[in-house]
């Protein structure tokens, strides 16, 4: 699967991720994984409710070591925090006590840039994210989408040779996700990084995406499949839906997916 | 209701309350006055009180003394408490040895402390300091701690994906935390500098508000009392709107609806 010219960004080589809990027992997450992205590929990981999608991410991004296998960020073996990665959580993340432009200048003052330089380059990822009149808000004087929005520019203004998205707009209205995958699309247009998005909203996966994988349900998830989705792009995520090749690819995949779904609904029933 | 609607009415209360004290304590009712003036003394005679303190000065001083104390407890209380806040949440492992110390020396009531304070310190201002920094180091202490502790997650991870080293973090991430917990408390530890001062005051001094308090009710002068307790109530009052003054600039981060802590 991997592309023989490009250089491989982030590799997960039969990792296994286990947690330790209360007494002896030991909770498997994910076993043996194996999973390559890319230089400049946008890979969607979709499976079922606590699968272990985001445990991957936070391996990725160092933030999690697995219990056995290896981590490989371009060929180099992964060790501590991945600094070419740039994360956005799930949950709010941005701190509360900065304005949103010091939010965005964040990651560049820690590394000694001047401030000036700083506050105009996030002055500018702020209007490439359609909040350039934003600077001087809090954080909670948002909308969700727009906490999204200087999330993305918060991460994006380091250039990050890779981007690890966890659910990142799963707390968004419907519209608003859209919104915020034609962004993420054209900003990604833009300057191709590496991309890991998790999403357990497989017609997300697919009008996102490169290829998408499917996980199984846990404990003990395991990639199952992969994907190539072979629509052209630029895309439109809202477009894209009434594609003839969509249709066929999603009922493809949600055919392997939907027994994981069911597998996983089932777990969280009796446990 | 409108604002100079409950305006309105919360002077109704203080006139009635008032009214009534002044009635009851000098118009018999069936032959006997329900406040005696001796125990009860009156309006009256407690207003002139405090216009006699105000106008002769005497007051200013006292005020000066208490507010004085009441800064530097305040200021120490906190420092103290931010100081080993911080320490205790950044090494748990401290934090467990100190645990049944630091709950038993909160859950001691001050005011037994005074004595002592007044015996290795004297009947100066230090004393006063003392009780005042005890009572809010604790508040402080255990907001702070508390604060660092429970940065969430994953606003700490975001730093450290953001490339934050252990200094960035403590100074983008935990110290805004911890203070904004300080801050949510401010106002209870203002009250408690107030507290220790006035109270420290009233158990041996020289001077400041709860020493008139005491110096009035060594006398049997119950309108000395009541004056003092009105000024003191002022006085307290106006520092909580300072401390709102101060609070709102601190924290316009944070979404109004919270309100106090």
């Amino acid at each position: 699967m991997v592309d023989t010219v490009m250089p491989t960004a982030v590799a997960l080589d039969d990792a296994t991720v286990a947690f330790r809990l209360a007494g002896d027992r030991v909770y498997i997450a994910v076993e043996k994984a194996n999973l390559s992205v890319a230089h400049g590929e946008f890979v969607a990981i979709v499976g079922p409710t606590g699968c272990g999608k985001s445990t991957l991410l936070n391996i990725a991004a160092g933030l999690l070591k697995p219990a056995s296998g290896a981590v490989r960020i371009f060929d180099t073996p992964l060790v501590g925090l991945n600094p070419q990665a740039g994360y956005l959580f799930q949950a709010d993340a941005l701190f509360p006590w900065k304005t949103v432009i010091d939010n965005v200048a964040i990651g560049l003052e820690i590394t000694g840039t001047a401030r000036s330089e700083a506050l105009a380059r996030s002055q500018k990822w702020l209007e490439m994210v359609g909040l350039g009149g934003f600077a001087g808000r809090y954080p909670h004087m948002l909308s969700g989408g727009q906490r999204k929005r200087v999330g993305l520019a918060q991460v994006l203004i380091r250039d990050p040779k890779i981007l690890l998205m966890d659910e990142p707009f799963g707390p968004l209205d419907a519209q608003t996700r859209q919104i915020m995958g034609n962004l993420l699309l054209e900003l990604w247009n833009a300057d191709r990084k590496a991309v890991l998005f998790v999403t357990h909203d497989l017609e997300e996966a697919i009008a996102l995406a490169d290829r998408v994988v499917i996980m199984s349900a846990g404990p003990g998830a395991r990639i199952i499949g992969d994907w190539r989705v072979q629509l052209p792009r630029p895309r439109d995520i809202m477009e894209v839906r009434l594609d003839k090749e969509f249709h066929s690819l999603h009922r493809e995949i949600w055919s392997v997916l939907k027994d994981e779904v069911l597998k996983g609904y089932a777990q969280s029933a009796t446990g | 209701m409108s604002r100079l609607m409950l305006l309105a009415c919360q002077l109704m209360v203080a006139v009635v309350v008032i009214g009534l004290w002044q009635l009851l304590a000098s118009v018999p009712v069936f032959g006997r006055v329900l406040l005696p003036p001796f125990f009860f003394s009156n309006p009256v005679d407690v207003g002139s009180q405090i216009v006699d303190w105000f106008v002769s000065g005497i007051i200013w001083k006292h005020l000066a003394i208490t507010l004085w104390e009441s800064i530097l407890a305040f200021a120490i209380g906190s420092l103290g408490g931010v100081a080993v806040g911080f320490w205790f949440a950044r090494q748990p492992r401290v934090a467990a040895i100190f645990d049944p110390y630091v709950k038993m020396a909160n859950a001691l009531p001050r005011v037994v402390l005074a004595p002592i304070f007044t015996l290795w310190l004297g009947l100066g201002i230090w004393s006063k300091v003392a009780l005042g920094v005890t009572l809010v180091f604790f508040i402080v202490f255990f907001n702070v701690y508390q604060g660092v502790k429970e940065v969430s997650r994953t606003v700490l991870d975001n730093g450290r994906m953001l490339g934050m080293n252990e200094g960035q973090l403590m100074r983008h991430v935990y110290w805004p935390s911890a203070l904004s917990w300080m801050f949510s408390s401010l106002h209870t530890s203002v009250g408690f500098a107030v507290v220790g001062a006035v109270v420290g005051e009233y158990l041996g001094s020289a001077a400041g508000l709860g020493y008139l308090i005491q110096q009035a009710e060594g006398t049997f002068d119950v309108a000395g009392v009541f004056a003092g307790m009105f000024v003191l109530s002022a006085f307290v009052i106006l520092i909580d709107i300072g401390v709102t003054m101060v609070e709102k600039r601190l924290l316009v981060w944070r979404p109004a609806v919270e309100g106090r802590g």
